[in-house]
């Protein structure tokens, strides 16, 4: 393949890009070094901190998104054909009421934070059908601010939210038309005059067909949402030619199809979360996904990603397991199905040949007297990586378990299948004894390792726990019927 | 943070040493270190990294034309290790090419062997083997050994305090352009300009004037930036002076925390003796703190912890003893509390198992023997103005003490697996630097002819709000609108010789050398608006709000009027101004004196929710009422109030440093290391200014809030213990914090590790 990619064209606030910095190049550096777009900061390249936060607004069909993300793990690549909005590119003249509102409840100290802060308030207001204080605060989610503590944070959103109404509050339950709710958002000040022509500018690109990068998917390596991967391959080591999968549409959304439910690879957590197929199967599929990274890592991150990725407490690969999922793959026009169980086989090895992709995840509908639940315990509740996680799967029909699945994070070498386990409730009857039993088989197969996510000691204390959790949650009448091991 | 800063962050124009434009041609420092912990350097090798492209330079300790010296108080850090490394990250050799990408892989390239020496991370290991950075001190008072028989209760234990990193946004960065006279000027991120002068002129043989040090803002610094912000700055300037070239170095973030120091964790020893009635009568208490590979500012930092054995407390025995262990670890440096905090957990401990020993609730202790006028501290100082115990009664009323008492015993009563705890926390703490010679600062203030006024001090502004105080201090003097008046960037062209902006001092010192400039000028402006009106004395001019009044009568003279008038008549309108800090002095041979100028006292309610199933923890609230003085700047009071409050619990429950066996840290990046994010913080602060509070030594009337507000942190560790107390009461809980839900959940289930 000739090495002279085709320059990618977007649109960089208010302007018409056309780079050819290399696809796999971080738009981070792009934005500082070579715009010099400096209010975009460096706090972490990892993720972790949102300093870099911008948004990178897309065409969906007829509308158009803005979803803030973290630009020190977009590659130039995923830009293409896309609007890149930064902290400049939100200037007006005066201050934004965003920026008023940070600056009357004094949440401004140092100053390095807030750019971020700022991107990524306004992203949520310009995604935001209703605008509510609560969801307002979790957009900040990603963004670690290590001076004001946040209350002025939570203080300014608050009277944001009380002083802004949305302007198309009229049309209830229906999303505004992209056009309304761009002209609304303008209208209080939210967005520059500008962003109007976006969407014209944006379809243009589109049918310029600038934005698709050349290549060829056979000699790439594929790379979904990238909060794995580019952490992995740090810039200056020299990246493999990359193949996004974000350009494959067909890789992504949930479908339910003849009793089972299907989730395309490239589908997002934040896809996951708002879902409402997945919520109706799993009512608190967004509560539980909730607990997976940040606002600006859910909009990236993927479901094959995770599974691919298969470190041994990733959330999504645990809630999968205990839904007991399927994996299909695919090499060129070669397709299989393998039960995810399966698929993990020893510490990052998979059930998967070096060329072959995941299409998709899919698990039967739970009966409709099946129970799900999540755990999971990290050193921070939100934004980190779980000591333990686990999910369960329980159908129990009277009295007895009939079915189950359940599976552990963070105490094993992959995401963990406790078979044995299963194995010993099926069948039984549903006692706390038994929840205690269960608990005690889950230990002799589980092995872990005492490692900055906690000495193995705790894991395995912590699995019992979050066993008990479990059943305690989804039958919380078992609290009062027997002793509970452990228990003082 | 004057409001005009705060209008460039919320916009991203605010101009950080990383966002700074530089000539065209500047170049990019990375640094090679260290990856063993102690040992000998067999050989350094630069060839391949000479052989990456787009190198210019590699340069090791022996291309330092000066002194490879960057201690302070005790030279023993070099700036690049010579035949020896003590620690994981010390810095070996710095690498400068065309780009940070291709110095990084340069610097990877460079092949360093190095011979393992055995190496001590451990203080009571250091203490055994006389690894120590400065002989141990005692401060005492009383006789604690006769004292121990008047005794009904004596506890005495072990309490373990973890380290913390800094984690301020910016990380540490510096560049450095070289001057036509064959100096150097740096741009660094530094809370201490002077103190990077000096070494940069140490460490290149010249002159303190031929090395100018400028400070735009910083993105956060907490003492991470007080003495370990000079090493990059002194990298930057030695490349750029040798290659006559402008060089920019910017640390990642993983670098940043594997090469950095942080907060002293510390091992402490402790005993105290009470009466029946709760009074605590004897205290001694053994420091071993953790300094890391060199003195850094350890020794300072421990003074500190003696100053504060005793925290808000009146006891008249009492022997503290402070023992500087060195050893491999990165040089544990300044965080906001400067071992304060440190000694203030180890009394609270104390008190903790005192109370379960008389069976009384820790806060009757506490309350019992908080401090009031005519008490005096171990170290002699007499206590005036003391407001200890008003900012008790006013946090029990306010916020309703008891009855919040009894929510929570039938919160707990209601709830099998999930219990609240409350705890009271009193803070002490005294303002001023204990080296004395450092409360010093001085200002330069410029009035030009337009009216419009520049500000420089020995200030510098990382988010703590000096700028906006200084302006507020110098709006009120010259009575103009604060809009007329800039802070001007902190350099060492301006001021000489300047203390760190650190202790929580700079509003004071920074504020009163304005002010004194300030009068100065309006002297000034007096006598020409005198001679210009003709009929009045100097002492019967008044400028207020803009305008000049003469008696008391508005005269045609405005401020910008009068500026002009008094620039034609050839009247000076730049002053400058030096503040030393008025009756502080301490003798470090006695180890008693008066080394404060005043203290800030309060006390925080804290409560927290325990979940007992899982060992997670939550704080619901914090409840303060704080001594401010009268505040100078309520908003930026508030929020130095909730920041410190947040950092302080985030190193009592969540944040952990942690190393493996061979002293590399495993926390080396923020998805490990994890600090507070916006759904970890307590769910409610509240803040109480206290009322009636003047603070004449204070800036009109004011107390300083840097530091202080840290402390009420440690109240959230012990109404933990209270939630965990609540669940299982005979819980063997150990003192060592950070509180993690893993040592939550050990302590809560002990012995039935399932296996
Ligand atoms: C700040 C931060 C927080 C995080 N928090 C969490 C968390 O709470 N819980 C959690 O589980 N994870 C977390 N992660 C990890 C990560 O976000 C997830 O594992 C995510 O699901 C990975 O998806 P991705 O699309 O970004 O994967 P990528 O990085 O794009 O890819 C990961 C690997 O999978 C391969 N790959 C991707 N898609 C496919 C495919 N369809 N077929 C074949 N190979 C493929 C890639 O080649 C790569 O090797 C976090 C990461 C960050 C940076
Ligand atoms: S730089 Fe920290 S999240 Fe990107
Ligand atoms: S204001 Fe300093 S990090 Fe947020």
């Amino acid at each position: 393949m000739e090495d002279s990619p085709r320059p990618a064209a977007f649109i960089l606030n208010r302007d018409d890009v056309s780079t050819s910095w290399p696809a796999e190049r971080m738009l981070l550096d792009f934005l500082r070094q070579e715009r010099r777009l400096t209010g975009t900061k460096e706090g972490c390249r990892e993720g972790e901190c949102g300093a870099c936060t911008v948004l990178l607004g897309k065409l969906e069909g007829e509308s158009l998104r803005y979803r803030p993300v973290n630009s020190c793990l977009l590659p130039m690549g995923e830009v293409a054909g896309a609007h890149v909005v930064t902290i400049e590119g939100l200037n007006g003249e005066g201050l934004t009421p965003v920026q008023q509102a940070l600056v009357d409840a004094g949440a401004v100290q140092c100053g390095f934070c807030t750019p971020g802060i700022v991107v990524a308030l306004t992203g949520y207001f310009v995604n935001a059908d209703r605008w509510e204080a609560q969801e307002a605060v979790s957009s900040l989610d990603g963004n670690l601010c290590r001076c004001t503590g946040y209350l002025s944070m939570k203080r300014a959103v608050s009277s944001l939210c009380s002083a802004l109404q949305p302007p198309w509050k009229n049309s209830r339950d229906v999303s505004p038309a992209m056009e309304a709710r761009l002209e609304g958002l303008v209208q209080c000040g939210l967005l520059p005059g500008y962003f109007l022509d976006i969407p014209r500018r944006l379809t243009l690109l589109r049918e310029q067909g600038e934005h698709v990068l050349p290549f060829d998917p056979r000699e790439s390596t594929p790379v979904a949402g990238g909060t794995d991967f580019f952490l992995q391959h740090r810039a200056d080591d020299g990246r493999p030619k990359l193949f996004f999968l974000s350009s494959r549409e067909d890789l992504r959304g949930i479908h339910i199809h003849d009793g089972v439910c299907r989730i395309g690879a490239a589908t997002t957590v934040e896809e996951m979360v708002r879902s409402e197929v997945l919520a109706a199967i799993l009512p608190h599929v967004k509560e539980h996904l909730g607990l997976f990274g940040t606002t600006a890592i859910r909009a990236r991150a993927t479901v094959g990603g995770n599974l691919v990725n298969a470190s041994p407490a990733a959330d999504v690969a645990i809630i999968l397991l205990a839904l007991g999922a399927t994996v299909g793959l695919a090499e060129g026009k070669k397709r299989r199905q393998v039960a995810l169980k399966d698929f993990f086989k020893g510490y990052k090895l998979l059930d998967k040949a070096p060329d072959e992709w995941v299409e998709w995840v899919q698990f039967p509908l739970p009966s409709r007297n099946a129970a799900f639940h999540f755990e999971k315990v990290s050193r921070r509740p939100r934004g980190d990586v779980a000591g333990v996680n686990s999910a369960i799967l329980l159908e129990v029909d009277g009295g007895v378990i009939r079915h189950a699945h359940l599976s552990v994070g963070g105490v094993a070498p992959v995401p963990f299948y406790l078979a044995e386990t299963v194995k010993f409730l099926e069948g039984s009857e549903l006692t706390l004894e038994v929840v205690s039993e269960a608990a005690a088989v889950a230990q002799g197969e589980i092995s872990p390792i005492s490692d900055v996510r906690g000495s193995a000691d705790y894991k395995r204390l912590l699995l019992r726990q979050l066993v008990l959790a479990h059943f305690l949650t989804l039958y919380p009448s078992l609290a009062g019927k027997g002793c509970l091991h452990g228990a003082p | 943070m004057e409001p005009r800063d705060v209008f460039l962050h919320v916009r991203g124009e605010a101009v950080f040493v990383d966002d700074a434009l530089l000539p065209a041609e500047h170049l990019f420092a990375a640094i090679r270190t260290s990856h063993v912990a102690h040992g000998h350097v067999r050989s350094l090798d630069i060839a391949p990294a000479m052989a990456v492209p787009g190198i210019y330079e590699v340069f090791t300790a022996r291309d330092i034309p000066g002194e490879n010296q960057v201690g302070k108080t005790i030279l023993d850090e070099p700036l690049l290790a010579e035949s020896e490394v003590h620690f994981v990250g010390q810095p070996l050799a710095i690498v400068v090419g065309e780009s940070a990408e291709a110095a990084r892989r340069a610097a990877r390239a460079i092949q360093v062997e190095i011979d393992p020496l055995p190496a001590i991370y451990d203080v009571r290991q250091a203490f055994a083997e006389g690894s120590l950075i400065a002989p141990p001190r005692t401060f005492s008072s009383g006789d604690v050994e006769s004292a121990w028989e008047q005794c009904s209760v004596v506890v005495s234990g072990t309490v373990e305090s973890g380290s913390q990193e800094h984690v301020y946004m910016e990380t540490q960065s510096a560049f450095a352009l070289p001057t036509d006279r064959g100096g150097v000027k740096v741009v660094s991120a530094t809370q201490s300009p002077s103190m990077v002068q000096l070494v940069v002129a140490r460490i290149l043989g010249l002159p303190m004037h031929e090395v100018e040090v400028e400070v735009p803002r910083l993105g956060g610094g907490f003492g991470g930036k007080e003495d370990q912000a000079t090493h990059w700055a002194a990298m930057a300037a030695l490349a750029a002076w040798r290659l006559k070239k402008p060089v920019k170095l910017v640390l990642t973030r993983h670098e940043d925390m594997t090469m950095t120091g942080k907060r002293h964790p510390y091992l402490s020893d402790y005993k105290l003796g009470l009466d029946a009635e709760g009074h605590m009568l004897a205290y001694e208490v053994t420091f071993y703190q953790n300094g890391g590979a060199v003195a850094d500012l350890s020794p300072a930092i421990l003074e500190r912890s003696l100053f504060h054995a005793t925290n808000a407390y009146a006891i008249p025995h009492v022997k503290a003893v402070g023992i500087s262990c060195r050893t491999h670890l990165p040089p544990n440096t300044a965080f906001r509390g400067f071992g304060g905090p440190q000694a203030l957990f180890v009394l609270e401990c104390a008190i903790f198992k005192a109370a379960e020993a008389l069976g009384v609730e820790p806060r009757e202790i506490q309350k019992r023997n908080l401090l009031q006028d005519g008490d005096a501290f171990p170290y002699g100082a007499r206590v005036e103005r003391c407001r200890q115990r008003r900012c008790w009664d006013v946090a029990e009323q306010k916020y309703n003490l008891q009855a919040g008492l009894k929510e929570v015993r039938q919160y707990n009563g209601r709830n099998a697996w999930r219990k609240k705890g409350l705890a009271l926390m009193p803070i002490c703490f005294g303002i001023s630097f204990t080296s004395t010679f450092l409360n010093q600062a001085g200002a330069f203030v410029n009035v030009y002819v337009d009216g419009s006024v520049g500000i420089s001090t020995s200030a510098v502004e990382m988010g703590q709000g000096v700028n906006a105080k200084i302006q507020e201090v110098a709006a009120r003097i010259f009575s103009i609108r604060p809009e007329r008046i800039k802070l001007e960037t902190t350099s060492t062209s301006r001021i000489a010789n300047m203390p760190p902006t650190a202790a929580s001092t700079g509003a004071d010192l920074n504020g009163h050398a304005t002010r004194l400039a300030c009068l100065d000028i309006v002297e000034r402006l007096k006598d020409a608006a005198a001679r210009c009106l003709g009929k009045n004395a100097p002492h019967e001019i008044e400028i207020r709000d803009e305008a000049v009044y003469a008696s008391g009568e508005a005269t045609e003279l405005t401020w910008e009027k009068l500026v002009n008038l008094a620039y034609f008549d050839r009247v000076s309108l730049c002053a400058q101004a030096h503040c030393a800090t008025p009756d502080i002095f301490f003798d470090r041979d006695t180890n008693k004196g008066n080394p404060f100028a005043y203290y800030a006292y309060g006390t925080a309610l804290v409560e927290a929710s325990l979940d007992c199933l899982r060992g997670t923890c939550s704080i619901d609230a914090v409840r303060v009422v704080h001594d401010f003085g009268r505040s100078l700047h309520p908003l930026v009071d508030l929020g130095q109030m909730e920041g410190g409050i947040v950092q302080g619990v985030g190193w009592m429950l969540l944040e952990e440093v942690m190393h493996d066996a061979d002293g590399r840290l495993l926390t080396d990046t923020l998805a490990t290391y994890k600090i507070p994010d916006i759904h970890s913080i307590p769910g409610e602060i509240q803040v109480h200014f206290l009322e009636d509070a003047e603070n004449p030594p204070g800036i009109f009337q004011s107390k300083t809030v840097g530091e202080p507000p840290f402390l009420y942190g440690i109240g959230a560790y012990f109404a933990l213990l209270q939630a965990m107390k609540a669940f299982r009461p005979d819980a063997h809980i150990p003192f060592s914090s950070p509180m993690t839900p893993e040592k939550v959940l050990l302590a809560l289930y002990p012995g039935d590790r399932p296996v």
